[in-house]
């Protein structure tokens, strides 16, 4: 094993919201669902505008085999189309939905029996899911994993964004569906489960470690209280001391990683048949009046969602998809809750300006707090240069882009997102695969 | 979809550190108060007036040449007070003050601003700044004194004494620091406590300090010196714990700070004992000029990244083809 561990930053928790259990937000007046939400081709719209929809009905058909089904998470009326642009710059279609308040559930869905791993992932696929920590990337796909290649499938409880702790209530208010997942997971892939949670967390790891006692092939990894363990590299090397390569994926070290929350939707759409049409989400920050974890229709604007947490209390001056060591700025309130929405985070205006960068004085705190060793400080200099060579030495694509150097930076320097630059540089010199 | 113009728009993280340049130094500058205060015990309130005037001229001569070239002012970040008290504690008490503010002018126009100010310079400039005095001004940078009766009086330090052969001081002496030498460098005591606030304050980390030190110890031994008096000595311990360390002329990683340490080590030692003068601040002058080759070499290579293929295999399948 390597000399030194994966390091990381120790930042401010501030789970504020860990003791309260969700609460169900009552159906908002319209809902926007997006046709994209995270990777893959766009959905393609199955209704008509003026048709009648009820919660869990399928409106849209994945767009590709990395692209997932869009379901109605209200009843009421599809009204139209809407095109913005997202938060990465794409223009995205929309369908607006008004609600009737009634919720009333899709009478044709039925529970889902499985037997073998190529049905679960064939279910993954039809009911939508999406990994639920943020990254939002098909389940279906990880999923249909050959089981004979999987030795080892963790579940990501580490949680370790400051603010958020959907994950975390998951984890401690559906421990049996979470458990039932985890014995369907490791009996249809004969694989070990293994559910990484950090430390911070010792209500969620007594509960999970007293229903899976006894059990053969079921364990809780209790990781260390330190940011990143959530990311998918340092997860499999805190669990397995695996180390997944530059350009590899878990698979190829033998490794599936799902979200907690992920398995639970899973087990409940097998169990209910009900597509991932609600999630459970943290609103936190500084500029929220009452902090705290909502059950809320997939499509909800961000703005309901902080109505129905008493509005603000200060004037937000930034708002974020997710927790603020990786999450994305909105510029308006009225964006939708995405499947991969796991926290909504409003900070105000003086948290949210950020001090201006002054020149590095090399104290290499970057390159020391890095989980995987990167040299950020020597990346920036590259990227200054646009030195593509140099980029590909220092092996700018492993970075995970977790913030560590930005946070740790005592002179504020953009390092991670100079880390960005640096991969779309080398990206742009690189000729694609396949060329002459 | 609006957007509203309140909501600021930024790629993340969106929370930093509370640490910034400012505290950093300031740190540097607390862990510096133990061995100015000392000095002023020692050496009397000319200690202190060489200490003030050091580091008003280095905060002078740094705005006057940032408003000279129109950039920012940087005396805030207190990176020119810190060379200010660092090149004070490296000069005898007797030294003229007028010297001295031309050693603020060496470290902060010639060896920082023109190479492009903070984090830019290729040598520590209070290092730089105590060596151009040297040359310069061999006599008064050579005459120390100590306080007797309120009076400095001219002695030799620890270090030529026992070049002469004279009576050693005691341990003790040396450990405590009232005897003459540089004002800053002299209460071993002082300057301990100083790496002691650093290290808890996760200023600096131990490599550079243990490696340094430890090397000149090993090596002395090896030598046949007295290895704890060559520590004690001259201007070892203000050199490895303050001046060595400074980040932006000592490598990164942990194993380039131990390469900067020991080569510190060995050429102080060799300067010492072959040349019979104090070594420190060559030693890391000279480990300064090597930083950015220390720092090519040391790279750390990334987890997940592929091993280096060999040149030699390399070449041998261009011959084979």
């Amino acid at each position: 094993m390597r000399l030194f561990g994966m390091s990381g930053v120790h930042v401010p928790h501030r789970k504020n919201t860990a003791g309260s259990a969700p609460v169900r937000m009552p159906p908002p007046a319209t809902v926007l669902i997006p046709l994209s939400m995270g990777i893959g081709a766009p959905s393609t719209p199955t209704v008509q505008p003026g048709e009648k929809v009820l919660v869990g009905q399928k409106i849209a058909e994945a767009g590709g085999f990395v692209g997932a089904p869009i379901f109605s998470s209200v009843s009421g009326t599809f009204k139209k189309t809407e095109s913005y642009r997202d938060v990465f710059g794409r223009t995205v279609t929309a369908l607006l939905i008004e609600s009737d308040g009634e919720m009333t559930p899709d009478p044709a869905l039925a529970p889902v029996s499985v037997t073998t791993a190529k049905e679960l992932a064939d279910a993954a696929r039809a009911c939508g899911l999406v990994g639920l920590g943020g990254a939002g990337f098909p389940t279906s796909v990880k999923l249909a994993a050959d089981p004979a290649k999987v030795e080892y499938i963790l579940l990501n409880g580490a949680e370790c964004e400051p603010y958020i702790t959907s994950d975390t209530r998951t984890m401690i208010d559906r421990t049996e569906e979470l458990v039932a997942g985890m014995k369907l997971l490791r009996d249809l892939y004969s694989a070990a489960v293994v559910v990484g949670i950090e430390r911070n967390k010792p209500e969620a790891i007594k509960k999970i470690k007293e229903a899976i006692a006894g059990e053969a092939g079921l364990s809780v990894k209790v990781l260390p209280g330190s940011y990143p363990q959530g990311g998918e590299k340092v997860l499999i090397f805190n669990c397995t001391g695996r180390i997944v390569g530059e350009g590899k994926l878990p698979l190829d070290v033998g490794c599936v990683v799902l979200n907690v929350t992920t398995t639970v939707e899973l087990m409940k759409y097998l169990k209910t048949g009900m597509p991932l049409v609600e999630r459970c989400l943290t609103v936190d920050g500084s500029a929220v009046k009452e902090p705290k974890n909502v059950i809320v229709p997939i499509g909800t604007r961000m703005q309901d969602v902080f109505d129905f947490c008493g509005g603000f209390q200060s004037e937000p001056g930034k708002i974020l998809y997710g927790g603020p060591m990786m999450g994305i700025a909105v510029p308006d309130a009225g964006f939708p809750v995405m499947k991969t929405t796991n926290a909504i985070v409003a900070l105000n205006l003086r948290d949210a300006i950020l001090p201006d960068p002054t020149p590095c004085i090399r104290c290499g705190k970057c390159a020391n707090t890095c989980p995987l060793h990167l040299t950020p400080f020597a990346i920036g200099d590259a990227v200054q240069k646009k030195d593509a060579d140099q980029l590909a030495k220092l092996h700018v694509t492993l970075c995970m882009e977790c913030g560590c150097c930005s946070f740790i930076c005592p002179a504020h320097r953009p390092l991670v997102q100079q880390n960005k630059l640096g991969k779309a540089i080398l990206k742009a010199a690189t000729p694609p695969k396949g060329g002459k | 979809m609006t957007v509203n113009e309140q909501l600021s728009v930024s790629s993340s993280p969106h929370i930093l550190t509370q640490n910034n340049t400012r505290r950093v130094m300031l740190d540097v500058l607390i862990a510096l108060l133990p061995a100015v205060i000392a000095s002023v015990i020692f050496y009397g309130w000319r200690a202190l007036v060489l200490t003030v005037v050091c580091v008003l001229g280095c905060n002078l001569f740094e705005l006057g040449f940032t408003k000279l070239t129109r950039r920012p002012t940087s005396i805030f970040d207190l990176s020119a007070s810190v060379t200010g008290v660092l090149l004070s504690q490296n000069l005898s008490a007797t030294f003229p003050i007028w010297m001295a503010v031309v050693g603020c002018f060496f470290a902060i126009v010639i060896v920082k601003q023109l190479f492009g100010g903070i984090g830019k310079n290729f040598a520590n400039p209070a290092i730089a700044a105590r060596i151009m005095l040297f040359l310069c001004f061999a006599t008064e940078m050579n005459s120390f004194a100590v306080l007797k009766d309120g009076k400095l009086v001219s002695e030799a330090t620890p270090f030529t004494l026992s070049l002469t052969g004279a009576e050693p001081l005691t341990y003790r002496e040396m450990f405590l620091g009232f005897h003459a030498g540089a004002i800053g460098e002299t209460c071993s005591l002082a300057l301990l406590i100083g790496l002691v606030y650093l290290l808890v304050r996760r200023v600096i980390s131990w490599h550079i300090p243990v490696s340094f030190v430890g090397t000149v110890a090993l090596l002395s031994l090896v030598c046949g010196a007295d290895p704890l008096e060559q520590v004690l000595s001259g201007g070892l311990l203000i050199g490895a714990i303050f001046m060595a360390t400074d980040y932006v002329t000592s490598p990164a990683s942990p194993l380039g700070k131990l390469i900067f340490g020991v080569g510190c080590g060995a050429i102080t030692v060799l300067i010492r004992l072959a040349g019979h003068t104090e070594g420190v601040s060559y030693a890391i002058l000279m480990m300064n000029l090597l930083c950015p080759y220390i720092d090519k070499l040391t790279i750390r290579r990334p987890i997940g990244a592929p091993k280096p293929p060999k040149p030699e295999k390399k070449g041998k399948e261009e011959t084979a083809k």
